[in-house]
């Protein structure tokens, strides 16, 4: 049990890190780029609107961070 | 590939492995100087292996069974996540909202953690050493195992981006060697905030590629191909310059003190 919690662990600050909100950021942009797919959205213009969507949505984790911790 | 690409390419990847494994070193030597070089060096050396080992495995499968659009979505997001994350350490540095990055105070650290461990003996080893020196430079080897199979694939030549990594690691090992302590001389913060800028550029880049895969299978296209990497990395630095400028200003009052330390690499 100690082993699996030590691999989780490890998965876990390998691939989150020490904030968790980037890495929500980053899913959930690629999340409104499948969805505007899955509307019928051309690829070319997909591509670019989940481009910015993980520059806003990483600008917002970094944003809501500053602005509750000052850090 | 011309004589120029090669050369970006083993620019680029040397600098990145090269950020990776001084912290990998602060790590070793921190374990190295407290708990006994035996169990610290052996501990690296067996990180190595392992990283050799699962960098065949990976190599493999990728090679082998993934296709193009799912390495790319699935080395693109681990890329991503990564560099939004060194990105993010950067511009907070920048705003003068976290203490800059000091090799000296993470070997400060190290060395004090690992005095108050205990002494637990296992196949003859200083086990506390061994696991912490095999922690580091496994974690942060398999940092530079995406980064040279996302570069070196990205430009269609993991060799001379395999090659740069290692001359990375044979360069900082060198330098540890003969130092014996932490390269705190190196401008890590300066390094970091190119590196994470590169990995957050190629990250959206191949992220966002990938995501074909899980519509129709193949790779979406951005327009403009390749080209289009100098125009995400030019978003990239001018969004985290315009958040350095702005990220001080909407700080909270009450936590306008001096920076706090910073409690992790």
């Amino acid at each position: 049990m100690t082993v699996v919690r030590g691999v989780l662990r490890f998965l876990y600050d390998f691939v989150i890190g020490d904030d968790w909100k980037v890495a929500a950021a980053v899913v959930s942009a690629l999340g409104i780029g499948l969805a505007l797919l899955a509307l019928g959205a051309p690829p070319a213009i997909t591509v670019v609107l989940t481009g910015v969507a993980v520059a806003a949505a990483f600008t917002a984790a970094v944003l809501i961070d500053v602005r509750r911790t000052g850090s | 590939m011309t004589q120029h690409a090669v050369w970006g390419l083993g620019t680029a990847t040397f600098i990145a492995a090269f950020v990776e494994f001084v912290e990998a070193l602060t790590i070793v030597l921190a374990m190295g100087l407290t708990r006994g070089w035996r169990s610290a060096l052996i501990g690296a050396a067996a990180a190595l292996i392992a990283l050799a080992g699962f960098t065949v495995v990976v190599g493999y499968a990728l090679a082998t069974w993934l296709p193009r659009s799912v390495l790319q979505l699935v080395v693109g997001v681990l890329l991503l996540i990564f560099g939004l994350q060194w990105l993010r350490k950067a511009i907070l540095r920048s705003a003068g909202l976290k203490a800059l990055h000091d090799e000296d105070a993470a070997f400060g650290r190290e060395t004090a953690a690992a005095r108050t461990a205990g002494r637990d003996r296992r196949f003859g080893l200083d086990w506390f050493g061994f696991v912490v020196s095999f922690k580091g430079v496994f974690l942060e080897g398999v940092e530079v195992v995406f980064i040279v199979i996302t570069f070196g694939l990205n430009a269609g030549n993991v060799p001379v981006a395999a090659a740069a990594a290692v001359t990375a690691g044979i360069v900082v090992a060198a330098a540890g060697a003969v130092a014996a302590k932490p390269l705190s001389v190196v401008p890590e913060n300066t390094l970091k905030y190119a590196v994470g800028l590169l990995l957050a550029t190629y990250g959206t880049f191949w992220a966002v590629e990938g995501l074909g895969a899980l519509h129709g299978g193949t790779s979406l296209a951005w327009p403009g191909g390749d080209w289009t990497l100098l125009v995400i990395l030019a978003g990239w630095l001018a969004l985290s310059r315009l958040l350095v400028l702005v990220l001080p200003r909407i700080r909270p009052a009450h936590v306008t003190g001096p920076v706090a330390k910073e409690p992790a690499a």
